[in-house]
């Protein structure tokens, strides 16, 4: 076995080794599930050397190194149609297998924290490590099939960790939305497949990518569609989204390793994929930028309006996932993995954050009940928080720092990639294809950028400044105070190093203009550009360096601007009065994004009601009744004829003396007549 | 080895001796027992000898006299590339399902026991047999044990359901019956030493055509026969009561093996026997097939017990392979016939399961169900791994048929549209629908029926049932490759033997007057030159 094999077989066998072992004696056996120790550092490890090793990887990969494939056994061999289980080393796979794997072992980290008191404990990291183990296919595989293998694998463990507590229903319910939609996806996906297959006979990207001139243009357009309709499923896009806010049923750090730094990027990973073939179809670049723009302001919008610590976070996600797609849409695929990057650092900073703050406010539920106090209320909420800046100082930090960094204001990470995008959309209004709509989606994301620096801020300031909510609102609640303690080290050394990354992230894509404004010589400082090049189609960005320099600094105004009215809104704690004057200044519209804009009714009145009643009224009653009826209607009419001639043939002789008789009589009539 | 085939097919028959000699309930159920086992052993050292490379070729064959002289109808069994995988199912399940009994039947404990076995052997019959009258015969004895097994040791509307299932399947297959005789003195009339034959081998071969008249009415009952067995829809609706009303066993044998005879018929005769008919009738059957993947899932939905919307998901799944039979390329036959064992798996483990709760709680009712798996994690893990694998999880069986069948469909050139496919491709969605929706309201949740608290967890009994089904689960969900291979010789072989007979009796039949519809149903003006370039080409194909 060569090294990259032996390699790969470590990154991939490691999860799913530490996925059977914990899952098989977890099962059969009662004394291992309360070994937490062990299960813990088990399953941790179990992906922190993979990190190690992708690390490895990356290090000894130069950036115009070509793919390396691996291929482990033959999967699918049927006539034409070959499938190896085979992986794939290069460049933008690396990179994904880095965040999944780093920001994978410090959630997984965090969670031995977390979950400390669970006793589905050994379950949990179980289905954590099989998630490990499905999304590095998806990264990793070398071709669709085995993509798509892991693609519907991330899906099932996102189901099973979503519906984790699953003896609340509301969390069970979740879990299968979570699932349908993305099958609906991935419905499209397949199709797109059954196209690419039919073109080329493979699904290797190699020969895809390799043949490119083989497909009709007609082919092009549907399958880059069919495949942006199965993105919109995994990573929550318009008309899909839906499912991710439900899905933060789940536990907290499953929300911020699926739900935000990893799974949901899935489509974002494939369109770059395939970013050669996404280029051929200037259409579909257009409705995958529209479709994202959409999204990040109505998410946006949505999550302005919302209460719930992890909702507005899961908002935020689609919100920063559509930016993401307006970036692919506009030919900034480098980009897009960029944002990709560092979302996935400051929001998995983010969820931990929220998931150390609800983590307390339980404790503090539960410390009340010890104390006989008879009080409930939702520890997610944050107009129970406010001042836990004081009595959770690092968790506080580690939140302000993701806070400032998604808000993009320089030189954190989100302000480097955000703005790679906002120049892209304009870079591609001032091209030949629909620059117009190109200018009018760089306005939404400008927009997007104000919104988003401003519901952030108000989720931070809300929860951490400001007095202590809790006791105030809830009287029997008094010196609720008390049982208010920061999170314990294994869960904010995770914070940290993901604070960390949220502040230095940014460095690996600073736009090249900036140096050459300051040297005067064409510069070639943008690592994560020279590491994508050999794989990402991006369109070049074509204007002056003042132009650029005016952009960014507009986007800064306007990032400055949204924290400013934030903090006059909400930086001492005065959420309700600030979020009724926001109700009030909007009024109906204000309506329309705290219901969500009606969706999820939309999806139940029109499809999901009148499926399941008419197959309840109108097809099972059918089948009964009509299908069903017909065939006793045949066994009837052949019995009704049987019980007639049963009377003929009775046995009785005198009977058939009478018949002989009536014939006889009825033979002379006819030959007389 | 060839006698070997002959012992596997008959020792559980023989074993029916040994039940009836015995003496207590335990020693009925541990012949049983001893018997399927054996049978499944011995059966994988026929699948161990099995040639491969030469899967188009009968193999393990015995041959009797002709009983009649004159009329070849003879003792012929043998395995090839397409029957070798649904054999080896049958005798897998044969012990499954005598352990599947062992504390859930106590009534007449000898003739449940002695029907089990006699249905094992009536059903490696159906599939090894290629003289058609033997097959005709042992497809009509596989009913007698099962007709029993509903009606003695069924639910509450057994004597319904059984005489339903029975009456219904006996009337298709004695249409089928109609057109084997004819087929048998058609085929006579060609053969050289004999007036009749039904020598498999013999008809499906490319020596043999037949006109296109003949061809579509002998076409049609047969495949009315299958269909009925598939169950296609619209001719489905006895499965339903069937299914509910069987025993555990016999619900697991009806849905993994008895549906197979079906879709098994359909690739073993109509498609090389009646080449034109197949091709030309093929777009009729995938819409049927369609209807029944959708039409199947919806009704499956709102079902309220349990076993009946397993055997909706039946007719649903059952569709698949009635689609990938009919495109009749290499890539959708082959899932097809693959999918053949994948439901066999999958749907059997299913019916084991909710046996299971059955047992325990004498319901099937979704309602009486909720939050199980709080008290029953084990059952709640194989419950959950078979529902994945039933909706078509990638990793699991379910995926490898569907995705061949659906790519391949996707690009027949019989189906004049890539829209069957897509359209088929919308059971994935409403697959996971109805089995995560029932998954939540039986397994999910918190429990609202006290009786559910005191359920006990799976035994290992019941364990070990599971665990070999569980494993070819994946096995094939990962290595296809593994399975797929015994059939890929057969399955190339035979789609270019149907598609040179089809075109060689479109060529015969340009001389012939035949009556009109005829000519417009089979497109006979097209130019007889042209034929001859398609023969050619699949000729050359052929090398």
């Amino acid at each position: 076995m060569d090294l990259p094999t032996a390699l790969i077989c470590l990154i991939i066998g490691l999860p799913l080794a530490g996925f059977l072992i914990n899952g098989i004696l977890g099962l059969a056996s009662e004394e291992y599930r309360e070994r937490k120790t062990l299960i813990g550092t088990l399953s941790t490890a179990a992906v922190f050397i993979p990190f190690f090793i992708s690390c490895y990887l990356f290090l000894v990969t130069s950036s115009d190194a070509s793919a390396v494939v691996v291929t482990l056994f033959t999967w699918i061999d049927v006539g034409t149609l070959t499938v190896d289980i085979a992986y794939r080393i290069d460049q933008l796979s690396l990179v994904m297998a880095l965040v999944v794997t780093g920001v994978g072992a410090f959630i997984h980290l965090y969670s031995m924290g977390y979950m400390a008191h669970d006793e589905g404990y050994w379950k949990f990291f179980a289905y954590l490590n099989l998630f490990i183990f499905a999304m590095l296919n998806l990264v990793l595989g070398n071709n669709l099939l085995l993509l798509f293998l892991g693609w519907e694998g991330v899906g099932l463990c996102s189901y099973l960790l979503i519906g984790f507590w699953y003896t609340d229903m509301a969390k069970s319910v979740a879990a299968k939305k979570a699932f349908i939609y993305n099958r609906v996806g991935d419905f499209a996906f397949l199709v797109a497949m059954f196209m690419v297959f039919q073109t080329v006979g493979s699904l290797d990207f190699d020969v895809i990518l390799g043949n490119l001139e083989a497909f009709s243009s007609e082919y092009l357009f549907w399958i880059g569609l069919l495949m942006f309709i199965g993105a919109t499923g995994k990573s929550a896009q318009i008309p899909l989204f839906v499912w991710l806010p439900d899905a933060m049923a789940g536990p907290t750090p499953v929300s911020a390793l699926i739900h935000a730094a990893t799974m949901v990027t899935s489509g974002i990973y494939l369109i770059t994929r395939l970013s050669d073939m996404f280029v051929l179809t200037p259409e579909v670049m257009l409705i995958i930028a529209v479709i994202g723009g959409l999204t990040a302001i109505v998410a946006a919008t949505i999550a302005i309006t919302q209460n719930d610590i992890k909702r507005v976070l899961a908002y935020s996600t689609v919100s920063q996932l559509g930016y993401m797609f307006l970036a692919l849409g506009a030919g900034g695929f480098t980009a897009a993995m960029f944002h990709l990057v560092t979302h996935a650092f400051f929001k998995a900073c983010l969820f931990l954050g929220s998931g150390s703050v609800i983590h307390t406010m339980e404790h503090v539920e539960h410390g009340l009940h010890k104390e006989g106090k008879d009080v409930h209320f939702d520890p997610q909420d944050m107009r129970f928080m406010g001042g836990l800046k004081e009595y959770m100082p690092s968790t506080y930090k580690t939140f302000l720092i993701a806070t400032i960094a998604i808000a993009g204001i320089p030189p954190l990470a989100g302000f480097f990639s955000k703005d790679e995008i906002l120049m892209h959309a304009f870079s591609a209004g001032l091209g030949e294809y629909a620059g117009a709509m190109y200018f009018i989606l760089w306005g939404v994301g400008i927009v997007t950028a104000f919104l988003t620096a401003f519901y952030m801020f108000r989720l931070t300031f809300a929860t951490f400044h400001g007095s202590f909510k809790l006791p105030e609102k809830l009287p029997e609640a008094a010196g609720a105070e008390r049982h208010l303690h920061e999170s314990p080290s294994n869960m904010t050394i995770p914070l940290w190093v993901l604070a960390v990354a949220s502040i230095v992230g940014g460095f690996i894509g600073i736009p090249n203009f900036i140096v050459e404004t300051f040297t005067g010589q064409p510069a070639n400082v943008n690592l994560l550009h020279q590491w994508l090049e050999p794989i990402a189609a991006d369109y070049p960005i074509v204007m002056g360096k003042a132009l650029e320099w005016v952009l960014m600094a507009l986007a800064v105004a306007i990032a400055a601007t949204a924290v400013y009215v934030a903090f006059k809104m909400y930086g001492h704690g005065q959420q309700d009065e600030s979020d009724a004057k926001l109700a009030q200044r909007f009024g109906g519209l204000y309506q329309v994004w705290k219901e969500k804009y009606n969706l999820d009714e939309f999806y139940e009145g029109l499809v999901i009601n009148p499926t399941v009643r008419f197959s309840e009224r109108v097809l099972a009653v059918f089948d009964m009744k009509v299908v069903d009826g017909t065939v006793n209607g045949v066994a009837g009419t052949v019995r009704l004829f049987g019980s007639l001639f049963r009377y003929i043939q009775s046995g009785v002789v005198s009977n058939y003396a009478l018949f002989l008789v009536i014939g006889v009589i009825l033979v002379l009539w006819m030959v007389v007549f | 080895m060839d006698i070997l085939l002959n012992i596997t097919i008959y020792l559980p028959l023989l074993a029916i001796a040994a039940v009836i000699l015995v003496r207590t309930d335990q020693a009925v159920k541990w012949v049983s027992l001893a018997a399927t086992s054996v049978t499944f052993f011995l059966s994988l050292l026929l699948i161990f000898n099995f040639d491969t490379a030469n899967s188009h070729i009968l193999q393990f064959v015995t041959e009797g006299p002709e009983i009649i002289p004159g009329y070849d109808i003879k003792y012929l069994v043998g395995l090839d590339g397409l029957n070798l995988l649904l054999f080896m199912l049958t005798t897998l399940f044969g012990p499954i399902a005598i352990l599947s009994s062992w504390n859930s039947v106590t009534k007449h404990l000898k003739g449940y026991y002695s029907m089990l076995l006699l249905l094992q052997t009536a059903s490696l019959g159906v599939f090894a047999a290629l003289d058609l009258i033997v097959f005709y015969v042992f497809f009509e004895l596989s009913l007698i044990p099962m007709y029993f097994l509903i009606g003695i040791w069924g639910g509450a509307e057994r004597i319904m359901a059984t005489i339903k299932f029975f009456i219904y399947t006996l009337a298709g297959s004695l249409i089928m019956l109609v057109a084997l005789i004819y087929l048998g003195f058609h085929a006579g009339g060609v053969h050289a030493e004999y007036i009749f034959t039904a020598d498999w081998r013999f008809i499906s071969s490319p020596e043999y055509q037949i006109g296109l008249v003949e061809q579509t009415y002998m076409f049609l009952a047969f495949a009315l026969a299958f269909c009925i067995k598939v169950p296609l829809f619209p001719f489905h609706t006895w499965l339903p009561h069937a299914h509910t009303e069987a025993p555990t066993a016999g619900s697991v044998i009806l849905a993994a093996i008895m549906l197979k005879m079906g879709t098994y018929g359909l690739v073993r005769v109509c498609m090389p026997v009646f080449p034109n008919a197949f091709m030309e009738f093929a777009s009729w059957f995938a819409i049927l097939a369609i209807i029944g993947i959708i039409y199947g899932a919806l009704v499956a939905m709102v079902q309220k017990d349990v076993k009946k919307l397993v055997a909706y998901s039946s007719v649903s799944h059952l569709g698949f392979v009635v689609l990938g039979i009919f495109a009749l390329n290499t890539v959708a036959v082959q899932g097809a016939v693959i999918q053949m064992i994948n439901h066999g798996l999958s749907t059997g483990a299913l019916f084991l399961l909710v046996g299971m709760i059955y047992d325990r709680r004498h319901t099937r009712m979704i309602k009486d169900f909720g939050g199980i798996a709080k008290v029953v994690p084990v059952f709640a893990v194989f419950f959950l791994i078979t529902t994945l694998a039933s909706i078509g999880l990638p990793g699991l069986n379910g995926f490898i048929g569907e995705f061949l069948i659906l790519t391949g469909a996707f690009f027949s050139e019989l189906y004049d549209n890539s829209i069957y496919a897509v359209l088929s491709a919308l059971g994935v969605i409403l697959a996971a629908v109805y089995m995560l929706w029932m998954y939540e309201r039986v397994m999910l949740g918190s429990i609202t029926n006290d009786e559910n608290k005191k359920m006990k967890d799976l035994n290992f009994r019941e364990i070990g049932l599971l665990v070999p089904l569980v494993l070819f689960m994946v096995w094939i969900g990962i290595r296809s490759e593994d399975f797929t291979r015994y059939s890929e010789v057969w399955v190339d072989n035979f789609i270019d033997v149907t598609e040179t007979k089809s075109v060689a009796v479109l060529k015969e039949a340009q001389k012939d007057d035949l009556p009109g519809w005829t000519a417009a149903f089979y497109n006979l003006d097209e130019e007889s030159d042209e034929l001859e370039v398609e023969l050619v080409q699949i000729q050359g194909g052929l090398k």
